[in-house]
């Protein structure tokens, strides 16, 4: 049985006259994980910043377990709610946006000692817990400036792990790496998905997409072009458009 | 009327109860001048326009005037509105004022050269604005400003001999103490500047020691 | 707020700025000078005039101008230098921001890419003349605005000859502070004309920084 957890409705975004997201719907089901491919500018970053209220709609609904996130309240009200859903959305950067001031300790502890009260004591075993997940325990007191771009990555994962999320969103995690450090961030997301954790990915890497994802969704100029397992969007494509993006792509890329 | 540092020796407790007092100044203002600036940034860049507007003026003022003329204000003006401060305490509100609004501008431009991705990347863990600020924001932008922050605490060291005109008896006015009862001033000026050389040398020391250690966390 | 007063004595600041603009003017003068020979000094080749540019640099940054003052003022006559109070504000204050001058010069010839020294120097200019046709003509266009930073703090600067009782602005804003009873009046008339100096010789350095800008 499958319930929708995840649930985008008509999402619409515009940055003036420029409509950067076209009525977009989306259903994401518990532990599915999805892809979502397409050319730089398609709106796909933007949908996903949409999820957490990083880059509200325009207009449009975006719903985590029957909770609607974009809910319209009063500013004051709003901010809390914000707050309090971010909790259970998990997000990962491009650009990492670790905390260069706290040890990799600071950065995973913050939020769940200021948001959800831990102790010391627990704080620390939920770091080691999610470090040894990563497979980074021995950097445990380092500062981000002594990490190599995946160990970055991998902190930033083990943070947003840290707060226990419902959902993970990466938005091109590993777009920023040197090609040698890319795997050990796929290492980790590929332990996630056997863990049956909800995931939705943006990302340039086809053969990750494919070989994790239960889902890829092609997006080109705001709207969802196409849709379907990874099987049929990268072997068998319906659209023209998908059909010339994933040839550039290949042309571009290699293998 | 040739030199004579002979004189000089007798004044040794006087000259170092001023230098104590220059010292307890220095840091007293110093102090006032760091949390004073965080706190004026923070006002003028997320205070609502009716505190932003006349934090503003008071900047512009501060900024665009000689700090003699500020002692002064702040010395006649408190006795004016009924306020009669101790001359020390309105040299330390004079300088430490005086420095916060230098230092405020520094951390404000700070503020807003912090990535915009760390405000992000807080805001997605679930940390409200506020939150973001205290936590992420303002220490990032303190520390990438501590050597300029630096230099206008040695600025400041320089400047607290500014209040002996409203009568705080550190190492300027002390010198001066000296001079009208031996006429002396040559001899006692030098001393009081070898003073000021010798303090803001371990000051300069100090601050470099901050700065590594702060350069080793980033 | 006492316009009255205000109206009554602004005559006397207007007389006391022009003698601010006066010390502001000279000292400008004076600090450039010696800036320029402290930088030059600090970059010399001989070992002996960059320990005297940079003694000097250290002692008149490392203390009070306020006491480098009084040293010159009132210690003076008994090292047989008699100076007026105003001739001893020009002297002092000048030769203190000069090494502050002297640092932001250095620091402005620094600044200029090593490529275009060695650039100048492969072609077979001399040293002197790499300096004088490549470096320094890049380095004064980079050295206008923080030299303006500098003159900044210098006119705000001239206040401390109040000390040695130059009837300047912060001079007579004092006086009358201790005769009116209005210490905000006299301030916001004095800071007034202050800023309204800075703006003035703010305006002409961003005119020059454009117009060196575009040559």
């Amino acid at each position: 049985m499958t319930t929708s957890f995840v649930k985008i409705k008509n999402a619409a975004k515009s940055f003036g006259n420029l409509q950067v997201l076209k009525d977009i719907n989306l259903t994401v089901d518990r532990g599915q994980i999805v892809a979502i491919i397409g050319p730089s500018g398609s709106g796909k970053s933007t949908l996903l910043r949409a999820i957490n209220e990083l880059d509200p709609l325009t207009s449009g609904e975006v719903w985590l377990e029957g909770v609607q996130i974009n809910r319209h309240l009063p500013p004051r009200q709003y901010e809390a709610h914000v707050n309090q859903v971010r909790q259970d959305i998990g997000m990962v950067f491009q650009h990492f946006n670790l905390f260069p001031h706290l040890t990799v300790r600071g950065n995973i502890t913050l939020a769940p000692r200021m948001l959800k009260g831990l102790t010391e004591a627990q704080a620390n075993a939920l770091v080691e817990e999610q470090l040894t997940k990563v497979g980074l325990l021995e950097k445990i007191d380092e500062y981000p400036s002594r990490l190599s771009g995946g160990q970055k990555q991998r902190v930033a994962i083990a943070r947003a792990l840290a707060m226990k999320p419902k959902v993970m969103l990466f938005d091109e995690a590993t777009s920023a790496l040197d090609p040698e450090l890319v795997e050990e961030v796929n290492m980790v997301m590929k332990q996630l998905a056997d863990e049956h954790m909800t995931m939705i990915i943006v990302t340039h890497e086809m053969d990750f997409a494919a070989s994790v994802c239960d889902r890829v969704l092609f997006m080109d100029q705001g709207v969802v072009v196409e849709e379907g397992p990874p099987s049929v969007i990268f072997q068998n494509p319906v659209e023209e458009r998908t059909r010339n993006f994933l040839r550039k792509h290949l042309a571009r890329n290699g293998g | 009327m040739g030199l004579d540092f002979s004189v000089v020796p007798s004044y040794f407790g006087v000259l170092l109860q001023g230098m104590g007092l220059t010292i307890a100044i220095t840091i007293c203002a110093g102090i006032l001048s760091f949390f004073g600036g965080i706190v004026f940034a923070v006002a003028a860049l997320y205070a609502p326009m009716i505190i932003r507007l006349p934090m503003r003026a008071f900047a512009f003022l501060f900024m665009g005037t000689p700090l003699l003329l500020q002692l002064f204000l702040i010395y006649f003006g408190l006795i004016q509105v009924g306020i009669d401060l101790p001359a020390f305490v309105a040299g330390v509100i004079g300088l430490g004022l005086h420095f916060a609004v230098y230092n405020s501008e520094l951390i404000q431009a700070s503020i807003l050269a912090v990535d915009k991705g760390q405000y992000e990347g807080a805001r997605t863990l679930g940390l409200s604005r506020g939150q973001t600020v205290r936590r992420i924001i303002i220490p990032q932008a303190v520390r990438a400003v501590i050597p300029p922050m630096g230099n206008n605490m040695i600025a400041l060291l320089k400047d607290s001999a500014l209040v002996s005109v409203i009568g705080v008896m550190e190492l300027t006015l002390a010198a001066q103490q000296a001079i009208s009862r031996t006429y002396r001033p040559f001899e006692f000026y030098l001393a009081v500047a070898f003073c000021y050389y010798f303090i803001n040398l371990a000051l300069e020391a100090g601050l470099r020691h901050v700065e590594r250690r702060i350069a080793a966390s980033r | 707020m006492d316009t009255e007063l205000i109206l009554r004595v602004y005559p006397f600041f207007l007389q006391a700025a022009v003698v601010t603009i006066q010390l502001s003017i000279l000292t400008t003068i004076l600090g450039l000078t010696c800036g320029a020979l402290g930088a030059a000094a600090r970059m010399s080749r001989s070992w002996v005039l960059r320990a005297i540019g940079a003694t000097y640099v250290s002692i008149f940054r490392g203390t009070p101008a306020l006491i480098q003052l009084f040293i010159l003022y009132f210690g003076g006559p008994q090292i047989g230098i008699q100076l007026d109070a105003f001739e001893a504000g020009v002297i002092g204050l000048g030769v203190n921001i000069g090494a502050y001058m002297a640092e932001t010069m250095r620091g402005a010839i620094e600044s200029v890419d090593k490529g275009q020294r060695e650039a100048a120097r492969t072609m077979g200019l001399s040293r002197a003349q790499a300096m004088r046709k490549v470096i320094l003509p890049q380095a004064m266009r980079l050295m206008i605005r923080p030299l303006g930073v500098n003159i900044n703090a210098l006119i705000k600067g001239t206040a401390l000859v109040a000390a040695i009782s130059v009837v300047e602005l912060t001079y007579t804003a004092q006086r009358y502070i201790g005769s009116t009873y209005k210490p905000f009046e006299m301030f916001l008339l004095s800071g007034a004309l202050y800023m309204i100096i800075i703006y003035v010789v703010g305006i002409g350095i961003a005119w020059l920084d454009r117009k060196a800008r575009i040559t």
